[in-house]
Order: structure tokens, then C-alpha cells, then sequence
């Protein structure tokens, strides 16, 4: 099986240890992967900012360095829903229509598609686990409170294959965290306001870390946290399975 | 060309294509446990009270004890509330009935699910009773608790009313910081007997 | 005059923490209500999906219902009235009432009536409108719009409305109990609804089949106001008609339990025919509602049926409260639907959003609002609606993006300054550094890293 490794673009430059979790977490489970150098950015940035138009750039890049292998995958939600959502390259649809058929968020690629039941991993403390709403409303990676359906998390099945872990219960499960993109400098008010309640929530409930499988959520949620001196750490859910060099 | 022409021009230009209406049949189906401690559960979680009583002395009595009724205006269409109340009002002049403290109408049928009762203009002696009354009393046979919205809508069909309303428990606001008052506009009570 | 935009009205709402969190939490109790009440109907996502189609078949095919509608109603006694804008909406009310020589009208809740500023254009013309829904009476005596669909004085605190009915109504100086207050108004509004031979109202759902109207109200105000008056206006959009009656009980299962998780309002009232020897008009307006339906990727915003559900979930809406939106309708739904009124004066509103999606999840006619929300961002970049700066930030970025070589070399800059990270772009100052630490900057990227460590997969 060969796999693509997508790196988000704020992740290559800011936090590289979730990058190199993820590459070893598929290698450790036999996966051929590698990483095109030549991928920047998946043009979300600029779509959710009404510039969609301009994103053609990064749809070719973006369709040139991931061609060619079975699976595409990310440790981001967010990253992934826009790809599969609005990854199109007038010269090349087949090819863009496989790679937003094949490309996955790290967390349902190794419950869908290598559907994982071990992990040799332990995290000996106490957790948040924040949805982020593209993964959980748009790509589904979880139930939503907001339906009346049967309860499922793709990420929580994998963080309970880890030892000693404690993920507590939060009072509002799937509240968005105020990042949002653009969404965070535009209305700065507003998206500090909802980072700190979110913050607040997972501190009321004396978690150590607060996971996630979207890194901007979490850089968002750690400026807040740095900012309030707070102990609660942030950690990306790749390096919680993949077994933190502690 | 007048602004009808001009609207409806401009809707059939842009409307989409045909689709075709759900049915709604399967809404239908396994609702019909319990109804009446289903509809008196939530009645009585609304603000309303829901009464079980075997006939309509049943209902006087109650009625007797809880109302100083010689001292107040109380109106009903029904032959066997003339005892305690009267059906004396003027149809043209709706406003004569803003002393009346009770008014005790029948309904057609309750809705279990959300305790909704139904009244149309045939039964209710004025549109605006069941509003301007200060306290109301709606009775009900107990065969005509119906599950859903659903069969509330079949059992209405089609007939042709010029007003109805589905009225469940006291006119209520909670519009100053969520605070639940019942009493807002319309009647300050509900009590709905089962007969 | 430049008014403010959603960003500049929510800092100022954001002045004061202790109240964002008050309003905040009232309104996410509303939303916890909601689950609770559709969590108890298995079939509750059925119902949605099914509403939804309805709504889909009444917009296909909404040119023969409404002509359905009109002959029905005619044939019931009543008067259709048809206005292609707020302006001619406006004017029918107002020469109805001259006609009769009505100079006072108690009016209860339609948000249509907002939209087209009924009220300020009756007053120039020396009409006096009391508005008899409690939360509208009280922002209207405080001079205020509504801040929400359903709960037009949520952003009030109860001493601040014991305050108005003190200065207005009389009560005692400094009481605040909402059972006192609710009172006070009943005693207020009753003579009202006693001495008024006009009421005006909304509609909720307008029934093709039969040509009747329905109107959902939990105080009876509408009732009261519409049965004690010589006429009786009732005001609607084109959209809000249905094709069948039995279709209301889609409509009334869902309104009530997505609005407040009550199971129904305490009055659905079914309006067919006036009353002996009274007057029944109904006015159905436009005000750009054809447009919308022209829009194929906005249309299915007009199968709203104001419950309000979408602002009591939206983490923005809850804090930045309705007035932040300036527009009748505030909060996700408001935000997809004025654009087509005025795409310069609400193009900020569409980007009031995070696109989190709990506004498309709690909607009981499944509109699809933050995907709108999307592509509205896209129709107003494209239409010209957004800064030159924003613009020039945009194309540098989507240049850096496309070329590796530039993402490289900006990508170490910006490990340094952060200048060029996407989530900073288009600012004068550090928004991001005000109440938030930057991320630690680390010694190299991945992709350095990789070049050094998993040499032989390179490709």
C-alpha cells in the first residue's frame, strides 16, 4: 500500500513533531510512505476567505505531487474536508476525482481503512479530546449532539487502544473553538471569547492535555492557554498514538 | 403589469425543477402505547392539568370546589354546564367578553405527543373565548386522545372551518431572561378533563 | 454614514465578559432544551429530511401554489393584497388602515414586518403601532430592534427591563420579577387588544390546499389581537406557503421543539375565513424573495421557517448577540439570507462564521447553512465586495502557495515573524497576538526535517 503523506502547511512549519508522529505512527504499521517535498498548501486558506478562484495554483500542485499512490493522508480534518470537497483540476479530473476519493484524515484511515484494534502506545494522563467541526461535521469523524443518531468517535476508538490514558467528559462535547481560519484575526473578539470557553471547559474538568486532530484548533487553544500561563498542555492526537517521547 | 403578475411572472422563471412531495405515511406507524398518561405527562409538563373523570357531575363538583363560581362570569356552549355556566353572549360585540373569568369548551380530540387539544369555530361560541377567559377548561373524551400531529391531521381531513386552533396549556411568555410566567395574554389556567 | 460591521459591533459586545457569558449560556440552554426535546421523537431526523422535501417541492413548484392559494383564500372572504416590496407592502398596510380611519394598530410578531421597517414608516405617517409580544413590547419601548427571531429580548437583563416598565407601565421603582413584570404588561396590553379595531400579524405556514393561514404564538397575543379587531392584516413572504394541510404536521413537530423544545406552542391557530362582518387581508410579499429563488445555491434559504435554532446554536451568534448583525434577522440564517437584500451593506456577514456546520445540523428544514455561508464569501469576493488589501493579501498568498520554492523560503520567514502564516494575513496589527501567545517557533520545518532523516524516500 502506498501512502502520501499531506502535510498541512502550518504544520510543516510550526509543528513539525506532528508530521514526523504521523510518518512514523503508518510506518511502525508496515505502510510504504512518503512525503511529496513539493506540496504547500491544500488553497483552504484562501476559499474560506471568499478567493476560491484563486486556489487553481495550489489544486494543480496539489494534484501533481499526489498522484500515483493509493491512499492520500493527513493529520488534519480540516485540510482534508477541503480537498475532498473542492479539489478539481480542469486539465486532470480523473486524477482529481482519485486523490478526493483516497485522501483521509489520519484518525478514520486507521479505523476505516486499516481498521486498527491495537496500538502500542501508553499516555498516562488525563485528557480533552476537542472536536473540530470539520472533521466531526464534515467529515464525520464522530456523532454530532445536534442529531438524534446512534454515538460513534473515530478518534475516541483509538484513543481508548491507548494504555492509561483518561479522557474526561466535557460539558459541551462538540462546541467549535473560535479558530476558524481567516475567522480568528477578522473577529478577534469573538474567536478569543470561544478559544477561552472552550479552554475553560477542558480546565473545569482538570484535564492535563487537550488533544485533537486539527492542529489549527489546538495552536489556537494554546496561544490562549500560554497566554493565560495555564499548565494544560496541547497535544495532537498523532503523537498521543504514535507513544510521546515523554 | 401589477405586482401580482409581476411576482408570479418572475416565481415561474425561477423556480426549479419539479420535485416530487414525501408521503408521510411512516410517521404512522408505533405511536399508539399509553396515550393518555402520554398526553397527561405532557400537559402537566407545559403548565396544564390533565384530570381523569368519569362523567360531567365529576366535572362540576371539581369545578365547584376550586371556583367561587356565583361570584364569576363563566361560559359555556355545553347543555350539561348550564348548572354553573351560560352560553348568553353576543356574537357582534366579542369585546362584552372581557370579564369572564371561566370558559369550559369541548374539544374535538387531545394529541398525546405534545397535549395539544383541538377547537374549531363550530364548538367554541366565539374566537376569542378561549383567549380573553381568564382561566379555561376544555373536556375531552377519552377515546379521542390521538397519538401524533399526524393523526390529529387525518382525523381533521378536510374539513372546512373558518377558524381552529390547537391550544396546549395557559398562554405563556418566557421572554424577561427565560423565566417561565404563565398568564401572559391568553387564559392563566388550563385544565383539560378526560372523559 | 459607515455603520458598523458584525467584527466592530461583536467588540464592543465583547466589553463586557461577564454578560457575553450570561447570553451565552441562556441561549446554549435554549439549545439544550432543543436536543432534549428532539431526542425524545425517534423519527425526529425523518421529520427533517421530509420537511426538507416538502419545502423543496413547495419552491418547484411555488408559482401554481400560490395561485392555488390566492383562489382558496378568495373564495374563503379573504383579501389578497400582492406587494413586490417592502416599500409597496407598506403602503398597502397603511392605506388599509386610512381607508377604515384607523390611526392605532396592535401588532403581534412578524419578522416580515422587520424587514420592511413597518413600524417607522407607519409612525411618519402618525399611525401608532404596539407591538403585543411581551419580548417585542419591551424593545420596543426601549427603542430597540429585535436581537433574535424568537426571543426578541434575549440581550435584556430583567433589571434593565423593570427599569423600562418603571419609566413606561408604572411599576415599582427597582422590581425586576419577571411574574410582576409579565403582569404589568397583561394589564397594559388587554386594554390595547380591548380598544384597537386593527391587528396586524405574521404567518407561519400559509396552506395552498385550503387557503387558510396559520399562526403560532405561546402568549395568544395574535389571538387576542386578531379577534377583537374590524380587520385583521396578516403579512408573509411568498415562501411561507405549503402545499397541503396535512403538511402542517411536519411543520408543527418540528417549529416549537427546534425554537425552545417545548413539544407545540400553546396556540397554533388556523385561520381560514374572517369573522362575521370583519375584514381578513393578507398581504404576500416579495422583497427579493423571487431573486433568492432564481439563485440555485441559495434558494433552499427561503425554506426557513423561523425557529431561530441555527442563533441559539451558533458560538457566534451567543457571543456576539443579534444586534451585532444589523439586520431583521440575525445570526446564520440572517446571514445567508441578507445578502440578497443588499450584497454591499451585508457583505460582512457571511464571514461572521467559523463554518463549525451546527446551524445546517440543528435546522428542522435542513438548509444547508454554512455551506451557503461559503458560498456566499465566494459571490461577494468575486461581486467586489471585499478591500483591496484583503485582495492583494489574498493573490500573494494563493502566488507563495502555488510555487514551492516561494512557500520555502516565506515558510522560514514566517517561522520567524509569522508575517506570512495563512491565518495572518490582511491585518494591520496582531489580532492574533492580543489575548493569544504565538505558537513556539521551532529550529527547522518538516520538510527539513525529512530531507535530513528519510533521505531515500525523497522523491
Amino acid at each position: 500500500m502506498k501512502v502520501a503523506l499531506f502535510i498541512p502547511c502550518y504544520v510543516d512549519q510550526f509543528y513539525p513533531n506532528v508530521a514526523i508522529a504521523t510518518l512514523e505512527l503508518l510506518e511502525n504499521l508496515g505502510l510504504d510512505v512518503s512525503y511529496p517535498t513539493s506540496q504547500t498548501c491544500c488553497g483552504q486558506p484562501m476559499a474560506n476567505s471568499g478567493f476560491e478562484h484563486l486556489a487553481g495554483g495550489c489544486n494543480s500542485l496539489f494534484v501533481k505531487n499526489f498522484s500515483g499512490f493509493d491512499y492520500i493522508v493527513a493529520p488534519s480534518g480540516s485540510c482534508v474536508l477541503h480537498i475532498t470537497e473542492h479539489l478539481h483540476d480542469d486539465d486532470q479530473p480523473e486524477l482529481a476525482k482519485h486523490i478526493k476519493e483516497t485522501t483521509y484524515e489520519l484518525t478514520s484511515f486507521l479505523t476505516d481503512v486499516l481498521k486498527i484494534n491495537t496500538l502500542n502506545s501508553s499516555f498516562p494522563y488525563k485528557v480533552g479530546m476537542h472536536q473540530s467541526c470539520h472533521g466531526q461535521r464534515g467529515l464525520k469523524l464522530s456523532q454530532m449532539t445536534e442529531l438524534n443518531a446512534p454515538d460513534f468517535s473515530k478518534p475516541g476508538q483509538l484513543l481508548n487502544l491507548v494504555k492509561d490514558i483518561e479522557v474526561v467528559e466535557l460539558d459541551r462535547k462538540d462546541e467549535c473553538c473560535g479558530f476558524g481560519g481567516t475567522f480568528c484575526v477578522a473577529e478577534e473578539a469573538v474567536s478569543v471569547k470561544m478559544g477561552k470557553d472552550r479552554v475553560n471547559d477542558h480546565a473545569k474538568h482538570n484535564v492535563e492535555y487537550i488533544t485533537g486532530v486539527d492542529m489549527s484548533c489546538l495552536m489556537h487553544m494554546e496561544g490562549i492557554l500560554n497566554r493565560q500561563q495555564s499548565p494544560i498542555k496541547i497535544i495532537h492526537i498523532a503523537e498521543i498514538l504514535n507513544g510521546v517521547k515523554a | 403589469m401589477n405586482s401580482r403578475d409581476q411576482i408570479l411572472a418572475a416565481v415561474k422563471a425561477n423556480q426549479p425543477e419539479l420535485t416530487p412531495l414525501p408521503q408521510l405515511d411512516s410517521f404512522f406507524k408505533g405511536q399508539e402505547t399509553a396515550l393518555i398518561e402520554k398526553f397527561t405527562q405532557v400537559l402537566n409538563g407545559i403548565g396544564g392539568k390533565v384530570i381523569v373523570v368519569a362523567n360531567t357531575n365529576e366535572i362540576i363538583s371539581l369545578l365547584k370546589e376550586n371556583y367561587s363560581l356565583d361570584q364569576i362570569r363563566v361560559i359555556s356552549p355545553l347543555a350539561s354546564m348550564q348548572e354553573i355556566a351560560n352560553n348568553n353572549i353576543d356574537n357582534h360585540n366579542p369585546h362584552a367578553l372581557e370579564n369572564v373569568e371561566l370558559a369550559i369548551l369541548p374539544a374535538h380530540f387531545a394529541v398525546a405527543e405534545n397535549g395539544a387539544c383541538w377547537l374549531d369555530e363550530s364548538i367554541l361560541l366565539d374566537r376569542v373565548l378561549p383567549f380573553i377567559t381568564q382561566h379555561l377548561i376544555l373536556i375531552v373524551n377519552k377515546v379521542n386522545v390521538l397519538p401524533t400531529m399526524h393523526h390529529a391531521y387525518e382525523k381533521i381531513g378536510n374539513e372546512q372551518y373558518g377558524y381552529g386552533a390547537f391550544i396546549a396549556g395557559p398562554s405563556k411568555t418566557a421572554d424577561i431572561e427565560q423565566s417561565l410566567v404563565l398568564g401572559a395574554h391568553g387564559a392563566r389556567s388550563l385544565w383539560v378533563f378526560l372523559v | 454614514m459607515k455603520t458598523l460591521d458584525h467584527a466592530e459591533r461583536a467588540d464592543i459586545f465583547n466589553e463586557d465578559e461577564k454578560r457575553v457569558d450570561w447570553h451565552d449560556e441562556t441561549l446554549w440552554w435554549i439549545r439544550q432544551k432543543r436536543d432534549k426535546s428532539a431526542h425524545q421523537i425517534p423519527e425526529w431526523e425523518d421529520l427533517r429530511e421530509t420537511a426538507s422535501a416538502i419545502k423543496s417541492n413547495t419552491l418547484s413548484n411555488l408559482h401554481d401554489y400560490l395561485l392555488e392559494f390566492e383562489k382558496n383564500a378568495l373564495q374563503n372572504g379573504v383579501i389578497i393584497h400582492w406587494a413586490a416590496d417592502a416599500k409597496e407592502h407598506n403602503e398597502i398596510v397603511y392605506r388599509l388602515l386610512k381607508e377604515k380611519g384607523i390611526d392605532k394598530m396592535v401588532k403581534s410578531k412578524s419578522m416580515l414586518t422587520e424587514e420592511c421597517h413597518l413600524n417607522e414608516y407607519l409612525e411618519h405617517q402618525g399611525i401608532e403601532v404596539i407591538d403585543s409580544d411581551l419580548g417585542e413590547r419591551i424593545v420596543q419601548l426601549a427603542k430597540e430592534p429585535p436581537s433574535h427571531i424568537v426571543l426578541p429580548c434575549i440581550h435584556k437583563k430583567k433589571e434593565e427591563i423593570g427599569e423600562l416598565f418603571h419609566e413606561h407601565l408604572g411599576t415599582p421603582k427597582g422590581n425586576a420579577d419577571p411574574q410582576l413584570l409579565t403582569e404589568a404588561a397583561r394589564v397594559h396590553l388587554r386594554d390595547t387588544f380591548l380598544t384597537r379595531k386593527a391587528a396586524l400579524t405574521g404567518v407561519n405556514f400559509a396552506v395552498a390546499e385550503t387557503g387558510e393561514i396559520v399562526i403560532c404564538t405561546n402568549e395568544g397575543n395574535a389571538d387576542m389581537g386578531a379577534h377583537l379587531a374590524d380587520i385583521h392584516i396578516a403579512c408573509m413572504g411568498i415562501e411561507k406557503i405549503i402545499p397541503k394541510r396535512e403538511h402542517l404536521s411536519v411543520f408543527l413537530r418540528l417549529l416549537a421543539r427546534s425554537a425552545t423544545g417545548q413539544p407545540i406552542t400553546t396556540y397554533s391557530s388556523h385561520f381560514a375565513k374572517p369573522r362575521d362582518g370583519k375584514e381578513l387581508h393578507i398581504i404576500l410579499v416579495d422583497n427579493g424573495r423571487t431573486r433568492q429563488l432564481g439563485r440555485e445555491e441559495f434558494r433552499n434559504s427561503l425554506k426557513c421557517i423561523r425557529c431561530g435554532a441555527c442563533m441559539n446554536t451558533c458560538p457566534v451568534y451567543r457571543r456576539s448577540g443579534g444586534h451585532s448583525y444589523h439586520n431583521a434577522i440575525a445570526g446564520p440564517i440572517g446571514a445567508i439570507l441578507a445578502p440578497n437584500l443588499d450584497m454591499k451593506q451585508y457583505a460582512d456577514l457571511p464571514f461572521a462564521s467559523t463554518l463549525c456546520g451546527s446551524c445546517s445540523n440543528v435546522c428542522p428544514v435542513k438548509i444547508d447553512i454554512h455551506d451557503q455561508l461559503y458560498k456566499w464569501r465566494q459571490v461577494l469576493v468575486k461581486e467586489g465586495y471585499t478591500t483591496t488589501a484583503k485582495q492583494v493579501a489574498m493573490k500573494t498568498m494563493a502566488t507563495t502557495l502555488s510555487s514551492p520554492a516561494l512557500y520555502k523560503l516565506a515558510g522560514k520567514a514566517a517561522r520567524t515573524t509569522l508575517k506570512y502564516a495563512p491565518f495572518m494575513v490582511n491585518n494591520k496589527f496582531n489580532a492574533w497576538y492580543l489575548q493569544r501567545d504565538m505558537p513556539k517557533v521551532p529550529q527547522s520545518s518538516f520538510g527539513e526535517w525529512y530531507k535530513i532523516n528519510r533521505k531515500k524516500n525523497e522523491q
